[in-house]
């Protein structure tokens, strides 16, 4: 009886806190499909959607190559400051975004320290380069966060069995240590990408939030609900559209892994 | 020589792990480094590896001073303790690692880990990966994969320590077959005398950081050059200032003046052999390893009073 109390309580928390809204969003989409429909193919939807794409595309990539080298770093390194460096990684999940935004536009607008880019021609602010910053900034800590305990667990006896086998440093980390931490490197991806798209208020501040130009899908979905009156259709279209995405990326990780890769 | 590690000192911080130690290996001989935990043995071998750095020394192997060498050109096979098998590859991948790393014909690479798989008598296991074999066909899996390379010298750290007695056993004495038919130059490190003994055919002695003494497994046991040495291969009593080993104790019913009076505490018995456990007047306790028939001639038993004698025994000066 307590065993079922128990799962009922989960359950019930699961889908009050998860699944209801999620549920009620996808029913109020499908009470205006056309209207839904018609708001997700506008042409400033669309590029929304291919700047989010864009953004997300230049973070994972920039994150996932940076990350490892962290990772490696805190784990490997026999440098000053890795505790640091350890510490400090954690810091953008700590920062509100807003305070990313902020301070983004700080440093690099006209009157900041780098803001010889902006007042020369070379937009960064207000311009997509800044989402990209922001974007980056927010989800650093994922790959990191992901690869660290990883390469703590398999520690170094492969790699020096590689070398003693003839292995240079770069193939021992091509054919060892890479496809050793690869399903961290994966889960790290995924949480970086679903970070990426969802990311709204760093990049609120930074972007100018110009439709079909600085629009970021979570930018449009915010807009389509300020200026709904009373026709919430395209809102919850667009919305749908991100929560449908983050969902597939799940159940792809879910199939795609292997039994037992994880702990 | 094979190889020659010369007046190697390594530290660890304030430990002092290897101190001015000189060791040479013969071509085509199987040697033992042995002593305890800490004694430094581990260290040296990784050190002729290249997987360590001396602080000071050199070593040369075949002639060549590898000293600043990387790993990868030392042409040294390392097989490790706990196996160090490279868990996202089959046994097939793991053998054929070093040859693909030289970039060797295919078929000359399937025709090798083939061959080195029938030697390690792994035939069928080939598509297997790690993680579905037991520990003693990990370390034959991790022995074919550093046979694979053909190495100058075949170098082995703690090999049989995670597996459990009669693997150990096992893989020992088929460690020796396969030595005497490849006749690689072969280092082993181990903590357990009787491996060393069993399977060397020359012994060099660890402790502190030092070597106490080389020699065939029959010279550091029967010679020892000091108490270490004694006491640590082998097990050995201390009578005053003389060191007797259990079998060269002899047990009489009836003293004769060159005999100590002791009580025996318990009698175990170990097959052929008995191992009698005895207690002196002043409470110091001893060991006397004898066969059965002796034991039974006697009709020994707990709380008897007995009197021992050495036949043989070490002093050192």
């Amino acid at each position: 009886m307590g065993r079922y109390g128990l799962r009922v309580v989960a359950l019930g928390y699961l889908t009050l806190i998860l699944i209801a809204p999620l549920a009620m969003m996808v029913w109020r989409t499908a009470e205006d499909l056309d209207g839904a429909w018609a708001a997700i193919t506008a042409p400033d939807t669309i590029a929304a959607f291919e700047l989010t794409l864009k953004v997300t595309t230049i973070a994972v990539v920039v994150n996932t190559v940076f990350g490892i080298i962290c990772a490696l770093l805190i784990v490997r390194g026999n440098v000053p400051g890795r505790g640091f460096l350890n510490a400090f990684v954690d810091l953008p999940l700590s920062l509100s975004p807003v305070i990313v935004g902020l301070a983004l536009i700080t440093l690099y607008g006209a009157n900041g320290w780098l803001g010889w880019f902006q007042r020369h021609g070379h937009e960064i602010v207000f311009a997509t380069p800044s989402i990209v910053l922001a974007t980056i900034f927010v989800t650093l800590p994922f790959v990191v966060r992901e690869v660290v305990p990883t390469l703590r667990e398999i520690g170094t006896e492969q790699e020096q069995a590689a070398h003693t086998l003839g292995a240079s440093g770069w193939q021992a980390f091509w054919r060892i240590t890479l496809p050793s931490i690869r399903w961290a490197v994966v889960y790290g991806v995924v949480l970086t990408a679903a970070r990426a798209i969802g990311e709204y208020g760093a990049v609120a501040l930074v972007s100018g939030n110009i439709a079909g130009e600085t629009q970021t899908a979570t930018l449009r979905v915010e807009d389509a609900y300020q200026f709904s009156y009373g026709n919430y259709a395209p809102a919850y279209g667009i919305a749908f559209v991100l929560a449908a995405t983050a969902i597939l990326v799940l159940v792809a990780m879910l199939v795609l892994q292997p039994k037992g890769a994880r702990h | 020589m094979s190889i020659a590690a010369l007046r190697i000192t390594k530290r660890f911080d304030d430990f002092v792990a290897l101190d001015d130690v000189s060791v040479e290996v013969a071509k085509g001989s199987l040697t033992a480094l042995l002593g305890p935990s800490g004694s430094g043995k581990s260290t040296l071998l990784r050190i002729v590896a290249g997987l360590e750095s001396a602080d000071a020394g050199s070593v040369v192997i075949d002639g060549v001073d590898v000293t600043g060498r990387p790993p990868q050109d030392r042409g040294v096979g390392f097989v490790f303790q706990h196996y160090a098998a490279f868990k996202h590859m089959t046994v097939h991948d793991n053998v054929a690692f070093g040859l693909k790393i030289r970039k060797r014909p295919k078929a000359e690479i399937a025709d090798r880990v083939h061959r080195l798989l029938k030697l390690v008598q792994l035939e069928g296991l080939a598509k297997r990966y790690p993680s579905q074999l037991s520990g003693g066909q990990r370390q034959r899996m991790g022995l074919a994969r550093a046979l694979a390379i053909d190495p100058a010298v075949l170098l082995l750290d703690e090999p049989f320590g995670a597996l459990d007695a009669r693997v150990r056993a096992e893989l020992r004495e088929w460690l020796r077959r396969l030595h005497d038919e490849t006749h690689t130059t072969t280092v082993i490190v181990t903590h357990d005398q009787e491996e060393a003994m069993d399977v060397a055919d020359q012994v060099a002695v660890m402790s502190n950081g030092r070597i106490e003494q080389v020699g065939s497994p029959r010279s550091v046991y029967e010679e020892p050059a000091n108490e270490f040495v004694m006491t640590f291969v082998g097990q050995a009593h201390r009578l005053g200032d003389t060191f007797v080993r259990p079998h060269d104790l002899e047990v009489t019913l009836e003293p004769n003046g060159a005999t100590r009076e002791v009580m025996i505490e318990r009698v175990v018995h170990l097959g052929f052999d008995v191992r009698v456990e005895l207690v002196d007047g002043v409470g110091e306790r001893l060991s006397v390893q004898t066969t059965r028939d002796q034991a039974e001639l006697l009709e020994l038993a707990p709380r008897q009073i007995v009197y021992v004698r050495p036949t043989r025994h070490t002093t050192f000066s």
